[in-house]
């Protein structure tokens, strides 16, 4: 094959794809959707719902949630690209994490001693682990869906941050059903369940988001 | 040419293209190819890699810009990611090789393009390229490619609609990167 030859067939594929950005953030969208379906379908919200929205715990937990999913998100698209400029949007990452710490360490300062531990392990942990990972999937198929239109640089990383930002949006909706509130828990099984995702999100990405 | 107004003339051309504008891309993509072939060239030759490998890099750098061009940011200059696609795509190339490499960010619009007095066929043969598209697609990409025929041509010919043709086009196109990235490239 002669190069101009290919130039014209290149020439030739006229429609263009969508903006890379266009893309993702339609995958943010459907991924979102698919949660609240599962969600709404299956699991549904606490029965003391009105109740915790009065609870600064419980709404704490979604702002952990919502920051990493957003801050995820937004690295996703950086890391998306073949020029990623990443280091800013990954500084953002560390937001939730941060807001987190801040909250563990008020928490240990509010209760005593002899509650860390009960109120670490919760009632709900292995459900937690469970529908975390149950709701994450729909999202990150989404969103690995679409980083494969995408040119990242580094596709297990990128995998890897799109499974923090599915994992953002599984756990904004199980914080809505789950009734342990601490930031000791959130701190726990949160994160385990996180880092399930994460992992998965890498080792799919590894191979799958090579282009 | 200065590197800034080359930039800009690549930009111009790629949002036009991206618009609709057949021509335009037509220019960005040529303007960018010796640019390309510039930098896949004296990688090849700094590594040892044959420099007739350095004509198949650069058809993948173009495929993979083609394919990839919704992933340019188009409020960002375009000659730093017509650098990383390159560099990417390099990197590759050079590893199936068995080359460990590492290949330093280079604005491409800075390398001075490449003469031209060696031949830019692909050192794979044609045949052996096209027959790993399905029968359909090799008949689309002979007729616009190597007899240089439209698609509107194309579609009469082989009584299909446009529509197909540019579906299958685009096919062909995805299926033949795939190829480029699958094989070593030392036949």
């Amino acid at each position: 094959v002669k190069t101009d030859e290919l130039v014209d067939l290149l020439a030739k594929d006229s429609p263009s794809p969508w903006p890379f950005r266009s893309i993702l953030a339609g995958a943010f969208g459907s991924g979102f959707v698919i949660a609240a379906i599962v969600f709404f379908a299956g699991i549904g919200f606490r029965p003391d719902i009105l109740e915790a929205l009065g609870s600064s715990r419980f709404l704490f937990k979604f702002v952990v949630t919502v920051s990493l999913a957003l801050t995820a998100i937004g690295a996703a698209l950086a890391l998306g690209r073949p020029d990623a400029r990443f280091a800013l949007r990954g500084l953002m990452m560390a937001t939730a994490p941060a807001l987190l710490g801040v909250a563990v360490v008020l928490e240990l300062l509010a209760v005593p001693q002899s509650q860390w531990l009960p109120r670490l392990i919760g009632v709900n942990a292995r459900l937690c682990l469970t529908l975390i990972l149950l709701l994450a999937i729909g999202p990150l198929a989404c969103l690995l869906a679409a980083l494969r239109q995408g040119a990242p640089s580094s596709p297990g990383l990128t995998g890897a941050v799109a499974g923090m930002a599915a994992s953002g949006i599984a756990a904004t909706f199980y914080a809505a059903h789950c009734t342990d509130d601490s930031p000791l828990f959130v701190m726990t099984w949160y994160l385990i369940a996180t880092l399930i995702v994460t992992s998965a999100g890498y080792l799919i990405g590894r191979r799958l988001l090579r282009w | 040419m200065t590197t800034s107004s080359r930039d800009s003339d690549w930009a111009v051309w790629m949002r036009a293209g991206m618009a609709g504008d057949a021509g335009a891309y037509r220019r960005f993509l040529v303007s960018v190819t010796p640019h390309v072939r510039t930098l896949a060239r004296s990688r090849c030759r700094g590594s040892g890699v044959p420099e007739g490998e350095a004509e198949d890099i650069v058809q993948e750098v173009l495929l993979a810009i083609h394919l990839k061009r919704g992933t340019w940011d188009q409020t960002r200059p375009i000659g730093p990611w017509v650098a990383a696609i390159t560099r990417n795509k390099l990197i590759d190339a050079l590893r199936r090789h068995g080359r460990r490499v590492s290949v330093p960010i280079e604005d491409v619009a800075e390398s001075l393009p490449a003469d031209d007095r060696t031949p830019e066929l692909s050192t794979r043969d044609v045949d052996v390229l096209l027959a790993q598209l399905r029968p359909q697609q090799r008949e689309i990409v002979r007729s616009l490619s190597i007899n240089g025929s439209s698609i509107r041509e194309t579609a009469d010919r082989l009584k299909m609609t446009e529509g197909a043709v540019r579906v299958a086009l685009h096919r062909a196109l995805k299926a033949l990167s795939v190829v480029y990235r699958s094989s070593p490239g030392e036949d």
